[in-house]
C-alpha cells in the first residue's frame, strides 16, 4: 500500500520498516497417534497447544468424539481444526436426519476426505487421523494429507512429531526389518503400552509436544478415556 | 452468519442508482488491514474459585508512541460475560458494535434468555475465522470471561481463530511475561480465593509495566462473580524507580 | 367450489374481518390423524396415531426429531411439515453452529412464525397444511408449542390436534393438575389414553400405529422403539376406555391421512384463526 500512494507523492515517501504480511495460518504443533487391532482401536493426542516458543495451554483436548464409534484427532492450524471439527459434526447431524442412521466411520473417512479436498486452494491446514470401528466392529485407522489424500491403514503417526514416531510404529507394530519375528495379532494391553512409550519418545525430542496425552479407547461398548502425564518443559 | 450471506450475495434492485467505487485512484484502493495502526498491549486474566477476573492497560499506542492515554479495553457485555482485548483498537470498537447490537438485540426478544459466555466465544471464533478467511482480519486478541450457568468460563480468540480455554490467559506480551507468574503461582495454589487472584493480577500488571514498553501504568480491573460484574479503574500501578540510581554508574 | 363470495384467494378479507384462505388451511389439520403433546416439570411427551395410506403401504411418519432437544408431531400434510422441519432443523444446526448451544425452543417457534406468516400475506403463497406440536427442552425447561397454518402458535401445558382431538383435549384439560407432578412413564400413559379417547370404537392402539417420542433434562429428543412402545401400550391395556368424552369434531373417518375419493367430501367447518376480539 505505501508504495502505491508514495508513487503518486514522491515527496512523502519515506523509509518505512518493513510491515508484517499477514498469514492465514499458524503452527500451533501437537501430535496424534491412532492404533486399531480386531475389535478395537485407540487414538491419542497430547494436550500441549503453542505458536512458536510460546505454550497457549497444556491442556487443550485434540480428540473429537464424532460418534460412539469413531473418533477424529485433529493437529497443526488450531483455528483450522476447529472450523473443521465444527463442520464435519453439523456435516454427520445432517446425514443422520437425511437417512435415519449414525454415520459409521468409512462413511465418516470418505467425507473427511471430500470436505478436505473441497478447500484445495485455501486448504485447512491441519493433520487428520480418524479413527473407528467399521460397520463389522473391526477396528481402522484413516490418515489425511491437508487437503484430502486419505489413505487407511492399522497405525499412524500425525502431526508435529508424525516423522519422528512413525518409523517406530512401524519397527514396533508393523515388525518392519525385523528377521525371525512372528507376526501376532495386537492386543489392547500392548497398543497402549506402545502409545504411552511413543509419546514419551515424541515429548523429549519435539518441543511442540509434551504435557499430557489424551486417549480414546473405542470398542464396541462405546468409547472410554484416558489421560497420561508427559513432561511439561 | 449464513442468513447474512444471502442477504449479502442477493441482487440489489439499488444498485444501478448507487455510486459504483473508483478503482483507479490511489485513495480507492481494496486495502484490508495487514498491520494494526491504534494498539492496546497485554490483556491479564485468571479464574479463581467462583470467578474471573480480567485486567488490561487502558493505554492505545501509535507504534512506538504513546498516544492516547485512555482507552478503555475491557467491557461488560452481560451480567454475566466480561471481555477483555487487546490489538488494533478501532477493529476492537467494530467488534464491540456487534457484540452490543447482538446483546440488544437479545434483550429485545424478552424471552428470558441472555448470552453466555461459551456461546459469545464460540461466536467470536466464528467472526474472527471468517474474517482471516476473506483475508481481512480483525487484528485482535479477546479474552472471554463470565459464568457459565455458575461455573466460571475463561476462553480467548485470537485474530485467526485460533481458540482455547483455560484457568490462566494472557495476550500479548503477557503471555511470554505474565503467563509463566502466573503458572508457578497457579500450581501452589490451584483454587485462589478472589483476593488472592486480584493480588496476582495487580502483580502481574506491575511487572508488564515495567518490562513491556508499550504498556502503561494505569489499568482496568474486571471483576466478575455471581455477585455481578464489577469494571474498576482506571487503577493505578504503584511504581517504585529508586533501583535506577543504583543502576547509574 | 366457492361456498363464499371472499374465500378466492388468501389476502382477501371478509367483511365480518375474516380470511376464509387461512381458515380453510386450519382444517387441513383435523385431516391429519390426532398427535398428542403434553408435559411435566423435566419432560415433554409426543403421542401420535399413524395411519396407512392404504392397506399395500407402510405407517406415515408422525414425529420428525429436529435437533438433539426439540422433537416435533405433525398433522395435516405431511410434505408441508417436511419443508417445516428442514428448516427448524437448519435453524438449530446454524445456531449450534455458530453460538456452540441449543437454540431456545421458544426462538425456534417465533423464527417459525415468522416464516408461516408470510404466506397468509402474499396472493402468490398458499399457508402451509399442516399442524405441529413441537415438544422441546431447554434452560427454562420443558416446553410444548403448538403451530397452526395461520402462523398462531401457542405455549402449551398439553394440547392434542388433528382429527377427532377434541376427545383428546378433554381427557387433558380433565387431567391437566395430575400432569406436571407426573413422572416421565405416567405422563407417556397419560398421552396414550387422551390418545386413545381420539378413536373410533372398532380401532385400537398397536405398536404399529402409535409413535411415542419425549426430550426431557440430560435426555436427547426420543423415538421410542416398538418394543417399548409394546411395553407402555400393555401399562394402559384393559382399561376402561371412555370414548370420546366431548362431542367429536366429525363423523368417524377411514384412519388414512388425506381423505382420498370419498363420496361425500367432509364439508369444511372454518374455526376461527385469529384473535377477533
Amino acid at each position: 500500500m505505501t508504495a502505491e500512494v508514495n508513487s503518486y507523492y514522491p515527496d512523502y515517501a519515506t523509509e518505512t520498516p518493513k510491515q508484517f504480511q499477514f498469514s492465514p495460518y499458524a503452527d500451533n504443533g501437537g501430535s496424534v497417534v491412532a492404533i486399531a487391532g480386531d475389535d478395537f482401536v485407540i487414538i491419542g493426542a497430547d494436550s500441549r497447544l503453542s505458536t512458536g516458543f510460546a505454550i497457549y495451554t497444556r491442556d487443550q483436548n485434540k480428540l473429537f468424539s464424532l460418534s460412539k464409534s469413531t473418533v477424529l484427532g485433529c493437529s497443526g492450524c488450531w483455528c483450522d481444526a476447529l472450523t473443521l471439527t465444527r463442520i464435519l459434526s453439523a456435516r454427520m447431524q445432517m446425514y443422520e436426519q437425511e437417512h435415519n442412521k449414525v454415520m459409521a466411520t468409512p462413511a465418516v473417512a470418505q467425507m473427511l476426505s471430500t470436505m478436505l479436498y473441497y478447500k484445495r486452494f485455501f486448504p485447512y491446514y491441519v493433520s487428520n487421523i480418524l479413527a473407528g470401528l467399521d460397520t463389522d466392529g473391526k477396528g481402522c485407522v484413516y490418515s489425511y494429507d491437508p487437503i484430502g489424500h486419505c489413505e487407511k491403514a492399522t497405525y499412524k503417526a500425525g502431526g508435529s512429531a508424525g516423522a519422528l514416531l512413525q518409523p517406530l510404529l512401524d519397527n514396533q507394530i508393523g515388525l518392519k526389518n525385523m528377521q525371525n519375528v512372528t507376526p501376532a495379532p495386537l492386543t489392547l494391553e500392548k497398543a497402549l503400552a506402545l502409545l504411552k512409550d511413543v509419546f514419551i519418545s515424541a515429548a523429549e525430542r519435539d518441543i511442540y509436544t509434551g504435557d499430557k496425552v489424551n486417549i480414546n479407547i473405542i470398542t464396541k461398548d462405546g468409547i472410554k478415556e484416558d489421560t497420561f502425564e508427559l513432561r511439561k518443559d | 452468519m449464513f442468513s447474512n450471506n444471502i442477504v449479502e450475495n442477493s441482487y440489489d434492485p439499488f444498485q444501478m442508482y448507487k455510486k459504483k467505487p473508483e478503482t483507479a485512484s490511489p485513495f480507492n484502493f481494496v486495502e484490508r488491514s495487514k498491520a494494526p495502526v491504534t494498539t492496546g498491549t497485554s490483556v491479564v486474566a485468571v479464574c479463581f474459585k467462583n470467578g474471573v477476573i480480567i485486567a488490561g492497560d487502558t493505554l492505545g499506542s501509535y507504534g512506538s508512541l504513546a498516544r492516547f492515554r485512555n482507552c478503555p479495553r475491557i467491557i461488560k457485555v452481560n451480567d454475566n460475560i466480561i471481555l477483555g482485548a487487546g490489538g488494533d483498537y478501532g477493529d476492537f470498537q467494530y467488534v464491540k458494535d456487534l457484540i452490543e447490537q447482538k446483546v440488544i438485540d437479545e434483550q429485545c426478544l424478552d424471552d428470558g434468555f441472555s448470552l453466555k459466555p461459551k456461546s459469545l466465544y464460540c461466536w467470536l471464533t466464528r467472526i474472527m475465522y471468517n474474517r482471516r478467511s476473506k483475508f481481512d482480519p480483525f487484528w485482535n486478541n479477546f479474552v472471554v470471561g463470565g459464568l457459565q450457568d455458575g461455573v466460571p468460563f475463561l476462553g480467548t480468540v485470537d485474530k485467526l481463530g485460533t481458540a482455547y480455554c483455560d484457568k490462566i490467559v494472557c495476550t500479548g506480551y503477557g503471555a511470554y511475561i505474565a503467563i509463566p507468574l502466573l503458572r508457578d503461582a497457579f500450581e501452589k495454589n490451584p483454587n485462589p480465593t478472589e483476593q488472592e487472584a486480584r493480588d496476582l493480577v495487580v502483580k502481574c500488571m506491575e511487572v508488564l509495566f515495567y518490562r513491556d514498553a508499550r504498556s502503561f501504568p494505569k489499568f482496568q480491573l474486571a471483576v466478575i462473580t455471581k455477585e455481578g460484574v464489577s469494571i474498576e479503574g482506571p487503577l493505578d500501578i504503584k511504581q517504585n524507580w529508586e533501583v535506577a540510581y543504583v543502576t547509574q554508574n | 367450489m366457492f361456498r363464499n363470495q371472499y374465500d378466492s384467494d388468501v389476502t382477501v378479507w371478509s367483511p365480518q374481518g375474516r380470511l376464509h384462505q387461512v381458515e380453510y388451511a386450519m382444517e387441513a389439520v383435523k385431516l391429519g390423524s390426532a398427535t398428542v403433546g403434553l408435559k411435566n416439570k423435566t419432560h415433554a411427551v409426543l403421542v401420535a396415531l399413524k395411519r396407512a395410506s392404504s392397506e399395500l403401504a407402510a405407517h406415515q411418519q408422525k414425529v420428525i426429531p429436529i435437533d438433539e432437544h426439540i422433537g416435533i408431531a405433525i398433522s395435516g400434510l405431511t410434505a408441508d411439515a417436511r419443508i417445516l422441519s428442514r428448516y427448524m432443523r437448519t435453524e438449530c444446526l446454524n445456531h449450534k453452529y455458530s453460538h456452540d448451544s441449543y437454540l431456545p425452543v421458544s426462538r425456534l417457534i417465533s423464527q417459525l412464525g415468522n416464516k408461516m406468516q408470510v404466506c397468509t400475506q402474499r396472493y402468490d403463497r398458499r399457508p402451509f397444511g399442516v399442524g405441529l406440536l413441537v415438544a422441546g427442552y431447554d434452560d427454562q425447561g420443558p416446553h410444548i408449542y403448538q403451530t397452526c397454518p395461520s402462523a398462531n402458535y401457542f405455549d402449551c401445558k398439553a394440547m392434542a390436534i388433528g382429527a377427532r382431538s377434541q376427545s383428546a383435549r378433554t381427557y387433558l384439560e380433565k387431567h391437566l393438575d395430575q400432569l406436571s407432578s407426573s413422572s416421565l412413564e405416567e405422563l407417556i400413559k397419560h398421552g396414550l389414553r387422551a390418545l386413545r379417547d381420539t378413536l373410533p370404537n372398532e380401532v385400537e392402539l398397536s405398536v404399529k400405529n402409535v409413535s411415542i417420542a419425549y426430550v426431557g433434562k440430560g435426555v436427547p429428543f426420543t423415538i421410542v422403539n416398538e418394543t417399548d412402545t409394546g411395553k407402555y401400550l400393555g401399562m394402559i391395556e384393559g382399561e376402561e376406555r371412555r370414548g370420546g368424552g366431548g362431542p367429536p369434531d366429525r363423523p368417524a373417518e377411514p384412519l388414512r391421512d388425506d381423505a382420498g375419493d370419498q363420496d361425500q367430501p367432509p364439508e369444511p367447518r372454518p374455526s376461527v384463526a385469529m384473535e377477533t376480539e
